[in-house]
């Protein structure tokens, strides 16, 4: 089975530009999650890591949304050294609500919406539809700002994007379609989402608390982030994503398993792919969205896979959750951590809040890391789980 | 080998079941269209009233698609994988949710604005928990979805798998679902023999 490298990585976060600067402040225990004041997004203050205002007015060509995933892809391609027109290369875009705020800036961005391909609008929402709402509008335009060739693809899977679209790449490259994959994941915090997320009560009143027996709900936030996976033996001695699997609950559509079984069957698939026990696991860089629902499953899930004792960490409390970029950034992170043998401290954790307690750490961990799991789970009842190896 | 051992195609106002038309309601919109359906089928299944249109038309095909059951098997549930795609994402459900979210947001509307829903809604249905995935193509690529597909099943990350189109935006919709095994027979798995499939008309013809 080829192995998959990783060539090259961004974080373009309300941390960072890079995945460098952002490992940085993680270091110094920064965090991206603070108090809010933004009128636009909700009424009263709220927790999230916001890019600051403005950030992307400077550009009035493309939206919020698009500078993001323009900013993250174009840093890993300046460093990587691969070329976007080769037809064996391949970019896929990771997204859950994509250009969903020009719904929200209505008029003020006629000019972007008239750019669309082709009007596809209900009747009753005249200018609000058109095409670059789409999330293949968005995909397009960035191949053809960097002038990919093929055609890009779109994996739209609830929080599970992003690590679905590195799987994916995975196995594109594995099958043997493709011998690049440009990976770039991204959503920006919208009135929309925020509101969607409120109304499920979901949203925690202060910095989220991921594992804790105070949790109470998530702090959204906002970032871009890319990696790009080759197979070509010049990148020997990279990190390497080494298998991951994909399962659903079965259960309820906004609510997770009770048991944990099926993330934990998604671990298991993902181990057997990378050939790992799991004493060989070193690090869990876990989902963690500080719901109480959510935290449980996975805490029995992680304990299921025989992962109780491995060092685990949420890093919800720095990047808050970015919903389809946020299996880019965190397993990015991840990488980072295996590069520095260093486990990063959850923020937020203080006492044991799930059933079968896990090993949080809440403080930074120096150990030699050679195999790390990723695990995501989201709305519909997906799971997903990956294997990280040196 | 895989093969195609089920299919069901709901458009224009018609379903085909393994290439059989088995409903068809001349004019009647969306909303209609899919009651009828619902109540073709005969299943009791109140939280299907709960659901988006994009939610109803895929598990209504998948209805469709599974009324006779399994070629091969019995499966485990973990080992049918449900892989989706279409154009249109959840917009269909994001303009509803944006046109109420300022008077009352609802959480019951809220959870649709993701088109990974109808494959939880289906997976809940039919028990399934294996591999699924959705992707976003301005129309249905049979080629990608026959190599992913395939690829689930070759590497034996599942041993069946339902794939397809499932696309709603206002009134036009189109769900084309296939039902792929390996321990069975039938039209082999191929992205031609999925798009003759889906182009069926009353003639039989592609």
């Amino acid at each position: 089975m080829k192995d998959i490298f990783v060539v090259a990585d961004n974080i373009y976060s309300p941390l960072g530009a890079t995945t460098a600067e952002n490992f940085a402040q993680l270091r110094r225990g920064i965090r991206g999650v603070r108090p809010q004041a933004r009128a636009e997004i909700a009424e009263d203050p709220f927790y999230a890591a916001l890019f600051d205002p403005g950030i992307c007015a400077g550009n009035a060509a493309h939206t919020k949304f698009e500078q993001l995933l323009i900013a993250s892809v174009g840093d890993t391609l300046a460093t990587a050294g691969i070329d976007p027109a080769d037809d064996r290369t391949i970019l896929i875009l990771s997204t859950t609500k994509g250009n969903i705020a020009l719904l929200e800036e209505g008029e003020g961005n006629i000019a972007l919406l008239e750019e669309g391909e082709g009007n596809i609008g209900l009747p009753e929402n005249g200018e609000a539809g058109a095409a670059r709402l789409t999330l293949g509008s968005s995909a397009r335009l960035l191949a053809r700002h960097f002038g990919f060739v093929n055609p890009p693809l779109v994996v739209s899977n609830a929080c599970i994007s992003g690590v679905l679209a590195i799987l994916t790449g995975m196995r594109l490259i594995r099958s043997g379609r493709y011998d690049t994959a440009v990976v770039v994941g991204a959503d920006t915090v919208t009135r929309f989402v925020f509101s969607g997320f409120a109304s499920f009560q979901a949203l925690s009143a202060g910095p989220c608390r991921p594992f804790d027996q105070a949790r109470d709900g998530i702090n959204l936030g906002e970032a871009a982030a890319t990696v790009v996976l080759s197979a070509h033996r010049r990148y020997r001695g990279n990190l390497r994503i080494r298998g991951g699997a994909m399962t659903n609950d079965a259960n309820h559509i906004s609510g997770p398993s009770r048991t944990g079984e099926e993330l934990a069957a998604a671990i298991a698939r993902s181990l057997a792919e990378a050939g790992c026990r799991p004493s060989a696991i070193g690090h869990v860089s876990a989902h963690g969205t500080a719901t109480q629902y959510n935290d449980e499953m996975e805490a029995r899930a992680i304990t299921l896979a025989g992962l109780q004792a491995v060092p685990v960490n949420s890093l919800k409390g720095y990047y808050g959750h970015t919903l389809g970029a946020a299996g880019l950034v965190e397993s990015i992170v991840t990488l980072q951590t295996m590069r520095e043998d260093l486990v990063l401290p959850s923020p937020g954790f203080e006492t044991n809040g799930v059933s079968t307690p896990l090993h949080i750490c809440t403080s930074p961990l120096h150990v030699p890391l050679d195999h790390c799991l990723k695990t995501a789970s989201g709305f519909g009842g997906c799971n997903a789980a990956m294997v990280i190896s040196k | 080998m895989e093969y195609i051992t089920a299919s069901c195609v709901i458009r224009d106002r018609e379903i085909r079941q393994n290439g059989q038309l088995v409903l068809r309601q001349p004019g009647a919109g969306l909303a209609d269209f899919l009651l009828a359906a619902y109540q073709h089928f005969g299943a009791a299944y109140p939280k299907f009233y709960k659901m988006d249109p994009l939610s109803k038309l895929g598990w209504l095909a998948a209805e469709g698609l599974l009324a006779g059951g399994f070629a091969g098997g019995p499966y485990d549930g973990a080992d049918i994988a449900v892989v989706l795609s279409n154009a249109h994402s959840s917009l269909d459900t994001d303009y509803r949710y944006f046109s109420t979210m300022s008077d009352i947001a609802s959480p019951a509307l809220f959870v649709y604005t993701l088109p990974n829903i109808v494959i939880g809604e289906i997976s809940i249905r039919h028990k399934l928990k294996g591999e699924n995935a959705f992707f976003i193509f301005d129309a249905f690529d049979p080629v990608f979805t026959r190599d992913y597909a395939g690829e689930l099943l070759d590497r034996m990350r599942a041993r069946a798998c339902i794939c397809g189109w499932v696309d709603v935006l206002a009134e036009e919709y189109s769900a084309a679902l296939f039902l792929v095994e390996r321990e069975a027979a039938g039209p082999a798995f191929t992205a031609d023999n999925m798009t003759a499939i889906m182009n069926l008309t009353n003639n039989g013809n592609a």
